[in-house]
């Protein structure tokens, strides 16, 4: 368990030397996540140990935004009289987004399968792995 | 004989009551969300936050020492994101067969996202420092803080939106797709990551395996599109 934690700190450090070299605009643990990506790629698996911590951590993902969150709510007062329009926009512009979002990826999927069903038959395919 | 204010003078001192607190706090949000069998509008994080700061203006304790004891909880948020990579690594076939529909979709949510929110706080009379503050509403925090930076607006109240971005999605997010009959995984998943970051990842995650991989994915993407395009745009159409 540690040991496999100490792999995730580590790339997530490694994701923050690459995300303040490269001045690339995602955040060092998202760099983290690319370069943990990278690597199991290259290693064509997960490791048990590995899988185990990542789980018992992204299965309380929720519990990790309290803190951040309880900061929220103590705020609320500078919304002042902009309550409305900011209300109005946080919940119409979210639905907005997972709506276009899912609906143009359900559409993309869909028609990029039926094309690839058309005209060859179903080969399997070389890099589908179990 | 210590008296129970000298144990509560002592213990508001310690980090261990606010860790404590968190914990406690998100156990009985969780709780609901199980007992109305993970109904999305029964979000455990909402609830915890509201249980916990109910409790800290009611013993007027600030947010800084709060943080003092939660800092625990939020920093492991950084490898837990670095762990998005392993639910990503199972569904990498799936990701590579439809990487031309993730790209586009994700873009076009992106700029939906950025634009919508701006449009509509601007429409609804908000103030200037409101609606700039709202394009990167959709974007994790850090970036998302860095974007509003660029343009002009003010970061913690972005830190602000975002947020609650991230409860609405995960509330509202599932309900809204039942009604569109949208039943895609992938789809379902890269909408809510693109939508709500984290936190609509941390909702999807609970929910399939599939949707967290996707959701996870949109998530990093979003933020290097954003951080890409917004800045970008904002100059384009307001010069500076």
């Amino acid at each position: 368990m540690v040991e496999w934690f100490t792999v995730l700190i580590v790339f997530q450090l490694a994701g923050e030397i690459l995300s303040a070299a490269t001045k690339l605009p995602v955040p060092g643990p998202v760099c983290g996540m690319a370069l943990l990506f990278v690597a199991l790629v290259i290693y064509r698996g997960v490791p048990e140990g590995l899988a185990k911590t990542a789980e018992g951590l992204l299965t309380n993902l929720s519990l990790l935004f309290v803190p951040a969150g309880a900061g929220v709510m103590l705020h609320f007062g500078v919304l002042g009289h902009d309550w409305l329009p900011i209300g109005a926009s946080l919940i119409l512009s979210t639905l907005l987004t997972i709506a276009v979002t899912a609906a143009l990826m359900a559409w993309l999927s869909r028609k990029a399968s039926g094309s690839a069903q058309g005209p060859k038959p179903a080969a399997p395919e070389p890099e589908a792995r179990s | 004989m210590t008296s129970i204010a000298d144990i509560w003078v002592y213990l508001s001192a310690s980090p261990l009551l606010h860790l404590a607190l968190t914990l406690v706090a998100y156990q009985a949000g969780y709780a609901v969300y199980r007992w109305r069998k993970f109904n999305p509008l029964f979000n455990p994080v909402l609830i915890a936050i509201l249980i916990l700061v109910t409790i800290l203006l009611v013993t007027h304790t600030s947010y800084q020492t709060y943080f003092q004891g939660a800092q625990f909880v939020h920093f492991l948020l950084g490898p837990a994101t670095v762990a998005l990579a392993i639910p990503l690594y199972r569904q990498v076939a799936r990701v590579r067969k439809s990487a031309l529909a993730v790209t586009v979709s994700l873009i076009v949510g992106s700029i939906t996202a950025a634009a919508s929110a701006v449009l509509i706080t601007w429409v609804l009379g908000g103030t200037r420092d409101s609606f700039v503050s709202m394009a990167a509403k959709s974007v994790t925090t850090p970036i998302a803080m860095g974007i509003t930076e660029q343009i002009g607006g003010l970061p913690t109240l972005t830190a602000m939106f975002v947020i609650l971005t991230g409860i609405t999605g995960a509330m509202l997010g599932a309900p809204l797709l039942n009604a569109l009959g949208i039943k895609d995984w992938a789809a379902r998943g890269l909408a809510m990551g693109t939508a709500s970051h984290g936190i609509g990842t941390a909702r999807a995650l609970q929910v399939n395996e599939v949707a967290g991989a996707f959701a996870g994915l949109a998530m990093g993407l979003n933020a290097l599109a954003s951080a890409l395009l917004i800045p970008a745009a904002w100059h384009l159409f307001f010069g500076g």
